[in-house]
């Protein structure tokens, strides 16, 4: 089993004959993803490896009964794309863009929230259950089918995780990657219920940064209702206060949001903390011994 | 983005929020003549971007326009230090002159992003005039929160119960709850990450008005306030910060030695942690972004060794999308295209790392390869000793 996706899902590509989407749309058909549909306006009718193209998210839902969406449109439309799938019914949209304005998003994830949509990212790799679907811009092929389930703020750090998981043997149930903005439609508490549920995940890493409180809302959840182990990492310890290290959600403000805060209270939460990035999969292995 | 308060006290004019008459001046004569326009007791306040002015020596209230060209000879140019400046300062280029008022009460108010609900929160307190975290810390039952529905925005009555909250009544709190409003409309319409008014006053005469503004732009919505762009000052950057930003690179200075190279802002972060775990002490963040082109990789060796104090670098790429035998080309290409004087320690992980790491190993330049993020570390760090 997996969460969030698995080989049965149906994938719309919003943005599909853009430079990102159409370069990545191939990546995850080669991947073996289910790609029904994708969604240009202005260019319905045309396909694309194959793929057919509609105006809208609506019509694509209708016509392949798409039922997870990826996002790769450009910041100034993309919390439109976003409410665009909600109202469409998709249950699942994986928003990949970055740079999309706060005060968008503000309004978008209001809208999913009473929508009963899923939204993962915006601003995040994507989603990806080995070996069965893959929804995002992460490289396939550093990951494998196994039972661990990842939960990560960053792109290239969770490649690190994955990388470092996989050398020990050690596959992965799904990866999630949450996104590195203020506003993101799954946090990582969200993620966690997910995988609690999961019976084929028997641990769960997560990857952290510094900014905002979500780790240490997430280390309050597996304190109080989590019994699968979870390994945790927060990257950004030696981040001076005040500057925003390139993700817009990784900001030390106002004495808020250290990695020290956050590491201390996952330690009390029972979550078993990495000091160094290079150490994740190693625990993986000792915490499951 | 981050600008001036005389700057800040223009976006909220706009929108109508009261705020002191006044004047910007560059050198002594304008602020003297500001002065004297105004008439009476001026306050003339050092215009830099960091906080803490008035501690820092920047902030003077004078009367008469004579006084105020004294306080004006002492502020202008002066090397102002503050806590949020570091110890080197931050020249004053610019003073604002403006009106000053016999103040009966201060208070907070401000305006920010609540990311644990998603929502926008606007703050008040009777505690004004400090530092709005001491009081977080200390007193937060003082602080009045009013989280804003986004399907309706800001009610009335929301305003109406913080400044009814805030002690006032009558007049004075119906004034105080339509410019709270009016600070939202700011907030909303500029696209501010942050829209601060601390402090807000009462004054003797009975108006209400903002006697500072703090407003900080969201970078991601720029491209539609483009007249809130034009306010941009490259002088309170960091000059290496603002040439990295040209190639698309985004670059953090830091105080120490060792220079980093990475892609992904998390990793980055990581990379960093992990220089400092094994003894060493990072000069910078650097993340080149996803991709990591040999365009990149140069332009990133060369804003690594603007900076005098790094003497080694380390390059950490997790090649995704991007091959890493690109990425080695890239790094072997900008070796010879710059003059690099340093030790270089490469760690290429992810598609075609092998190739790579093979590639740097026949190459005639002189690199480390570092096999695994702690080796890697371990070899940078060990080149500095």
């Amino acid at each position: 089993m997996s969460v969030l996706i698995d080989e049965n899902t149906r994938v719309v590509v919003q943005g599909i004959t853009g430079g990102e989407g159409s370069f990545h749309a191939k990546q995850m058909l080669e991947y073996g993803t289910k790609i029904v549909s994708g969604v240009t306006p202005g260019k319905g009718g045309q396909t694309f490896e194959g793929v057919p193209i509609f105006d809208t998210v609506y019509d694509a839902v209708q016509e392949t009964k798409a039922n997870a969406s990826v996002i790769f449109v450009p910041p100034p439309f993309a919390a439109d794309a976003i409410m665009e799938a909600a109202e469409a019914g998709i249950k699942l949209v994986v928003c990949i863009t970055e740079g999309i304005p706060v005060e968008d998003m503000v309004t978008a994830f209001e809208y999913v929230k009473r929508n009963n949509t899923r939204l993962v990212g915006p601003n995040c790799p994507g989603v990806i259950s080995p070996g069965k679907c893959k929804i995002g811009i992460m490289p396939g092929f550093i990951h494998q089918p196994g039972q661990i389930g990842i939960i990560s703020r960053s792109g290239t750090l969770t490649y690190e995780a994955v990388g470092q998981l996989s050398e020990h043997g050690l596959g992965q149930s799904t990866a999630i990657g949450i996104g590195g903005d203020p506003i993101i439609g799954t946090k990582f508490l969200d993620a966690l219920e997910l995988f609690k549920d999961d019976n084929n995940t028997k641990a769960v890493v997560m990857i952290g940064e510094i900014g905002g409180t979500a780790e240490e809302e997430a280390a309050a959840y597996v304190k109080a209702h989590y019994e699968k182990p979870v390994v945790g990492f927060i990257a950004g310890r030696t981040a001076p206060p005040g500057r925003r290290m390139g993700h817009a959600g990784a900001i030390i403000a106002g004495g808020k949001g250290t990695a020290e805060d956050k590491m201390i209270a996952m330690r009390e939460a029972g979550i078993h903390v990495c000091e160094s990035p290079a150490q994740i999969g190693a625990t993986v292995v000792q915490v499951l011994a | 983005m981050k600008i001036h308060e005389f700057q800040g006290k223009q976006v909220l004019k706009k929108y109508g929020v009261a705020v002191p008459e006044g004047g910007v001046a560059k050198t002594v004569g304008e602020a003297e003549n500001i002065a004297k326009t105004l008439g009476g007791k001026v306050v003339v306040k050092a215009q830099i971007h960091a906080g803490g002015r008035g501690k820092g020596g920047g902030v003077a209230v004078v009367t008469g326009a004579e006084e105020a060209r004294k306080a004006a000879e002492r502020i202008l140019c002066m090397q102002l230090i503050t806590h949020q400046t570091g110890a080197e300062g931050q020249t004053v280029k610019q003073l604002l002159v403006e009106k000053a008022f016999e103040i009966e009460r201060e208070f907070y108010l401000g305006i920010t992003l609540d990311r644990a609900q998603g929502k926008n929160v606007v703050m008040a307190s009777s505690e004004g005039g400090v530092e709005i975290e001491e009081v977080a810390a200390k007193n937060p039952e003082k602080i009045l929160r009013e989280t804003v529905d986004p399907n309706v925005g800001l009610r009335s009555f929301q305003a109406t119960r913080l400044s009814l909250g805030l002690g006032l009544d009558g007049s004075q709190a119906r004034e105080a709850a339509q410019l709270i409003q009016r600070l939202y409309d700011a907030y909303l319409g500029a696209d501010c990450s942050i829209a601060e008014v601390n402090p807000l006053v009462t004054t003797k005469d009975g108006t209400v008005l903002a006697l500072d503004a703090k407003i900080n732009f969201d970078d991601n919505a720029l491209y539609r306030q483009k007249e809130f762009l034009e306010m941009r000052d490259l002088d309170e950057e960091d000059a290496l910060e603002v040439e990295a930003s040209k190639f698309g690179l985004n670059y953090i200075k830091l105080d120490g030695n060792i220079g980093c190279m990475v892609n992904g802002a998390g990793l980055a972060m990581a990379t960093m942690d992990i220089i400092k775990l094994t003894g060493g002490e990072p000069a910078n963040f650097l993340d080149v972004g996803g991709g990591a082109s040999a365009e990149t990789v140069e332009n990133g060796f060369r804003i690594l060794l603007s900076d005098p104090n790094v003497k080694a670098i380390l390059v950490n790429i997790f090649g995704g999308i991007v091959r890493c035998d690109r990425v080695a080309e890239g790094v072997i290409e900008a070796r010879k295209n710059i003059n690099v004087n340093v030790p270089i320690v490469v760690r290429l992980a992810g598609t075609n790392a092998d190739v790579a790491a093979n590639m740097l190993e026949e190459s005639d330049m002189d690199f480390v390869v570092g096999d695994g993020l702690k080796t890697a570390a371990e070899k940078v760090v060990a080149a500095i000793n």
